[in-house]
């Protein structure tokens, strides 16, 4: 394994332990405030040093991934489920107005960038995680089925798929067959990248309070609340930030380095 | 004095040894073929001597140019010969040219790079040397964009850039094989007469030795990386010392045995008879059910865009009223250049595509989109590319299994796969590897098992050689051959290679821009042909004189 | 070329069409009524009824979309719910803070991009390549929002070389750039390692092309192959992304805005939200998407200049 794959590995499989174990530990419970405590630096009992409530913020730091994660993974979810189906369709009737609609909607969406999906929901139904996930899985659908529909286009000009027709298989069965399977990389790759940019959106969206409520933990919303402390705690701004660096520089690794390892291209060149 | 001296050429990549040994000379003004199946170096070799070598290659020995030592010389010294010394052109004229930049620009910058000129005045010279490739100044300003010109001009184009500054050496790297035979026949003449005319030493590195029989004063065989015999074209031709030689002329002019048999009907005989006898009635042939296949006025039209908003939709009638039949066991040929409408017609024969007017009948049943399955399976096709013919992430059995989409799949399915398999002469255990464990004439052998599998009656062959080297063709037509007599088999053989048609097909279809204009025994077609675009097809097609191999007919086994 | 452009302002109106109608609806389906919002708890109902009638909201649904439309194409937002000021001015005052602030964060990101891209795909597989994707691959993952903190921290709060915030207004315009300057970098970098990791690729793809080949064999080295064939080639690519930033940059800007307190469409769009002032939420969604679609429609533009096939098909 090459070594950027591995650090991605290893940097993604930490953020994803620590947001499956704060299900059922943390080092402190964070909905306690404890005053007294309050802008403690990093320390033996506080790794990460304490809030302006005194909160734990490694505990908080652990308890933010679980909410980054699910909302990033569940909007990449959403993307996949609504745009893969949609760009196989688009492209197996390649021409036809079902695959003009398809990438006509699919600009349309391209117009309203996922902040602004985001205001329109909150402005209409109150922040929330779960607005958030819309917006981020609405904006994640497009790029979902492009990929899909331009992986499969390149596929359905093979003599595969050819003699698969000659076969007498249909297109929805061909779709399934040969095509879905045969562009599951690309969509692991973009999964990845898909991923790493939910975790983007959702903390600039709680950031900006579009997000997750509290008290619901998230790195955006620690974020937020450390910038009027920064000069007198920087390490409160500092944590929450490097969490997301690491986390999305981890899924970023990992993206490269599958879309290499699983390149059919490069593999056949070692086999 | 020679003006190229290749001595002892070793190369590796990556310690993989890719030439061992080469050594070559030519003499100014002299065309040396150089011949080889691919992966033999010949392309690596050419490299070599224009210090253009993918990264990580490492070039030992020496290559004498007019007496210096290329391999010796610093990159800076490399770029003022190139171009300027040396010119080369490349297989694939498509994408040989920046589609950003005109024509005359590109023929223009190997000027301007090496003789420090205006561009005024480079572009005056760009536009004498393209007037020189057969591309006259009015029908082919400089402004024009590569997209604008058909794969014979751009290639034209990429020689006059080449040539500009009349080098003393010009490589042409497979510089015909992606060309129709009417135009590979024009560059072929035009890069001999440069030759000739400016004293221009040319190398032509091909797969294809009836090119090199009709161009080359010297040719040199290749093979693993090394040179295996080089001589004086036409007595190597005649009497071929190395072995590899001799089997590399058998297979390029080989006939599978079996294919050279009377057709299997009377009523056919009577038929290609009366076709020779210039009346050619498809209505007549068609009242009886002898014939499989039954094309009848078969007419494909294609809307193109509108030239203007509101303007009718222009039309492309890429099959034109196309009538012909196949007979069971019958092998029948369907040659014509690209765009001709081949792969048009075979889609629609394939029930893939439907008919805007006409009709096709297979047997009893009208082909279409919306024809049964069951009818479906009495045809079957083989495509070119042993590469895109199969999916990745299958194996081999399940590829092979696929048409039993048609006939639903019998109990014994993994039986009937290994006998296919066995039948095109695999190994039964192949049914669980991967096709990429597979060398390209395996995987034809595969397809073709694919296509048997279900027992067609008919089974379309879409320039199903084309992409193998001579000595695997060879072998998949004996193949084609054994099974067609076995099977009962008609084939339908699409290709634009006329040589193989002629050797395999019993009768022959000649198509230009949507229209058979000529149909016959193939070889009554072969040696009178009625139609002038069947003639000019066969005058184009480069061929190995007959009296050449006349010495050693049947003499060389083929291995 | 004329049908080319014809067909692409076809596909913006019709683009543009559709997303008012986007807009409009969802707007239409929040709860809450804007009149008895604008009164207050206590206002009587015959005013509120009053209110409603004279904001036009009892007339039918398509009337009340097609006087929506209608006004905005005239520069007629109507009036904001809270300010009780025409919407169009408010915007106005605002875009030029936040045009301003994407336009120089889109030139930094393009300045910083192109010649790290060319330099990567130059020196392939070398050190040189290696550090600018490993500062790319950071780039990528650093959020610009904590970014925008970090230099806050270091260049005005330690070095105090620029303001923490606020914006000054354009009567001093080096004041004005001097408050936009942080802002604009926290937007430009993360923007410039995508684009210059989208350069790179594109030109190390492009390099591989056979007609760059040809120009080796023409005598042409590596350089100038590299900047006079596969550039140009590569830029298609490119401008793709660069069209696409563009809405990033836009809805970057927006949370940028927050961490510097500089009054632009950011700042409007979300005190509007605190205040359910939905007709600016739907006029300032309304203007980006409106200048989301205008950048594409001007990235295609730039492809036919570049592209010769688009321009002159054969």
């Amino acid at each position: 394994m090459k070594p950027a794959l591995a650090l991605g590995a290893v940097l993604s499989g930490a953020a994803l332990a620590a947001a499956v174990l704060s299900l059922v530990w943390t080092p402190y419970d964070i909905t306690q405030l404890a005053i007294a405590q309050k802008l403690q630096p990093p320390s033996l009992a506080h790794w990460a040093g304490t809030d302006h409530f005194g909160r734990d913020i490694a505990s908080m730091l652990m308890a933010g991934a679980r909410t980054s994660l699910a909302v990033a993974l569940v909007a990449v979810g959403i993307g996949m489920g609504v745009g893969v189906p949609l760009g196989l369709s688009a492209a197996a009737l390649r021409g036809s107005w079902v695959d003009e609609a398809i990438m006509r909607g699919n600009d349309l969406i391209f117009a309203f960038p996922s902040l602004v999906i985001a205001i329109l929901i909150t402005a209409v139904f109150g922040p929330s995680a779960t607005n958030a996930i819309i917006a981020i899985g609405i904006f994640n659908i497009p790029v979902f089925a492009r990929v899909s529909r331009a992986g499969a286009l390149s596929l359905w000009t093979l003599d595969y798929i050819r003699a698969a027709r000659v076969a007498g298989k249909g297109r929805a069965r061909i779709s399934a067959e040969h095509i879905l399977p045969n562009i599951a990389n690309l969509l692991i790759v973009q999964g990845t990248i898909q991923f790493s940019l939910g975790i983007l959106a959702e903390a600039g969206l709680s950031y900006v309070g579009l997000g997750a409520q509290p008290p619901t933990a998230s790195w955006g919303r620690m974020l937020a609340e450390a910038q009027t402390m920064v000069t007198l705690a920087p390490h409160v701004a500092l944590a929450p930030g490097l969490a997301i660096v690491a986390t999305v520089l981890g899924l970023n690794l990992l993206g490269d380095g599958l879309r290499d390892a699983l390149d059919p291209r490069l593999r056949g060149r070692m086999a | 004095m020679s003006l190229l001296h290749i001595d002892t050429l070793d190369l590796s990549f990556a310690k993989t040894p890719i030439l061992r040994g080469v050594t070559l000379g030519l003499e100014p003004g002299e065309i040396l073929g150089l011949v080889g199946e691919s992966g033999s170096g010949k392309s690596m070799t050419a490299l070599s001597v224009m210090g253009l070598l993918p990264q990580g290659a490492r070039a030992t020995g020496r290559i004498w140019l007019d007496g210096q030592d290329l391999l010796a010389l610093s990159e800076r010294q490399m770029c003022a010969l190139r171009g300027n010394q040396i010119g080369m052109i490349f297989q694939e004229p498509m994408t040989a040219l920046n589609p950003l930049m005109t024509i005359g620009d590109q023929v223009a910058e190997t000027l301007m790079v090496h003789r420090k000129m205006p561009r005024a005045e480079a572009r005056a010279i760009a536009r004498a040397k393209l007037d020189r490739v057969g591309l006259p100044g009015p029908r082919f300003p400089l402004s024009l964009y590569p997209h604008e010109l058909s794969g014979g001009q751009r290639q034209r184009v990429a020689i006059a850039l080449a040539i500009a500054l009349q080098p003393r050496l010009l490589i042409a790297d497979e510089p015909t094989t992606a060309l129709d035979v009417t135009t590979q026949a024009e560059v072929l003449n035009l890069l001999r007469d440069l030759a000739r005319a400016e004293d221009m030493a040319l190398i032509l590195i091909t797969h294809d030795l009836a090119v090199v029989a009709g161009m080359a004063d010297r040719v040199a065989v290749m093979r693993h990386g090394q040179i295996v015999e080089t001589g004086p074209t036409e007595p190597l031709f005649r009497a071929p010392r190395h072995p590899y030689t001799a089997q590399l002329l058998a297979a390029s002019t080989h006939r599978p045995k079996a294919a050279a048999r009377p057709g299997p009907a009377a009523e056919h005989e009577y038929f290609c008879q009366e076709e020779a006898a210039g009346i050619s009635s498809w209505q007549k042939y068609s009242k009886s059910d002898a014939a499989l296949l039954r094309v009848a006025g078969a007419t494909r039209i294609y809307r193109l865009p509108r030239p203007r908003p509101f303007a009718p939709h222009p039309e492309l009638r890429a099959v034109d009223d196309v009538s012909f039949q196949i007979g069971p066991g019958e092998s029948v040929g369907l040659v014509g250049e690209s765009g001709c409408g081949k792969s048009t017609l075979t889609r629609a024969i394939l029930g893939l595509d439907p008919l805007q007017a006409g009709s096709i009948t297979l047997g009893a049943h009208p082909v279409g989109p919306g024809m049964p399955q069951a009818a479906r399976a009495d045809v079957q096709v083989v495509f070119q590319d042993p590469y895109g013919s199969f999916n990745p992430r299958q194996r081999v059995e399940t590829l092979v299994a696929e048409p039993f989409h048609l006939t639903g799949r019998p109990a014994d399915w993994q039986d009937r796969v290994a006998a296919a398999l066995s039948e095109v002469g695999l190994a039964p255990e192949d049914g669980a590897k991967f096709i990429h464990e597979f060398s390209g004439g395996q995987r034809q052998r595969i397809a073709i098992a694919r296509a048997l599998i279900i027992r067609p009656k008919l089974i379309v062959l879409d320039e199903a050689v084309s992409a193998l080297d001579v000595r695997v063709r060879a072998q998949v037509l004996d193949l084609l051959a054994t099974l067609q007599a076995s099977h009962d088999l008609a084939y339908l053989f699409i290709s634009h290679d006329l040589s193989v048609v002629r050797n395999v097909t019993t009768r022959c279809l000649v198509m230009q821009a949507g229209r058979i204009v000529e149909q016959g025994p193939t070889e009554a077609l072969f040696t009178a042909p009625r139609h002038p675009y069947t003639a000019e097809l066969l005058a184009a097609a480069p061929q190995i004189p007959p009296a050449w191999m006349e010495d050693r007919a049947h003499a060389t086994p083929l291995v | 070329m004329v049908r080319y452009i014809l067909k692409r302002l076809i596909t913006l109106a019709a683009s543009l069409a559709l997303a008012s109608v986007v807009i409009f609806a969802l707007i239409e389906v929040t709860p809450g009524d804007p009149a008895s919002f604008m009164l207050g708890l206590n206002a009587a109902p015959e005013t509120v009824a009053a209110l409603r009638d004279q904001l036009g909201l009892n007339e039918a649904l398509p009337l009340r979309y097609l006087q929506w439309v209608g006004g905005m194409l005239q520069g007629d937002f109507g009036l904001s719910y809270t300010y009780k000021v025409p919407v169009a001015d408010l915007v106005a005052d605002r875009l030029e803070i936040s045009a301003p602030l994407a336009l120089i964060a889109l030139a930094l990101s393009t300045a910083l991009a192109l010649p790290a891209g060319l330099w990567a795909a130059s020196r392939r597989g070398r050190a040189g390549d290696a550090l600018v994707m490993g500062a790319t691959q950071l780039g990528i993952a650093v959020p610009n929002f904590w970014f925008a903190m970090l230099l806050v921290l270091v260049f005005a709060i330690k070095w105090q070389l620029f303001p923490a915030g606020g914006f000054p207004g354009w009567s001093d315009p080096l004041a004005a750039l001097r408050a936009l300057t942080l802002p604009a970098l926290a937007l430009a970098l993360p923007q410039a390692a995508i684009l210059a990791r989208v350069l790179r690729s594109a030109l190390i793809e492009t390099l591989g092309q056979d007609y760059i080949r040809t120009a080796r064999a023409k005598g042409l080295s590596r350089g100038a192959a590299l900047t006079r064939h596969a550039l140009r080639n590569a830029l298609i690519p490119v401008l793709t992304i660069l069209g696409m930033q563009f809405s990033f940059l836009l809805a970057g800007a927006i949370i940028i805005e927050n961490v510097f307190y500089i009054p632009g469409l950011g700042r409007l769009i979300f005190q509007a939200i605190t205040q359910r002032d939905l007709i600016v939420v739907e006029s300032v969604v309304m203007i980006l998407v409106f200048a989301v679609i205008a950048v594409t429609f001007l990235t295609d533009l730039a492809y036919a200049l570049v592209d010769p096939r688009l321009r002159r098909p054969a």
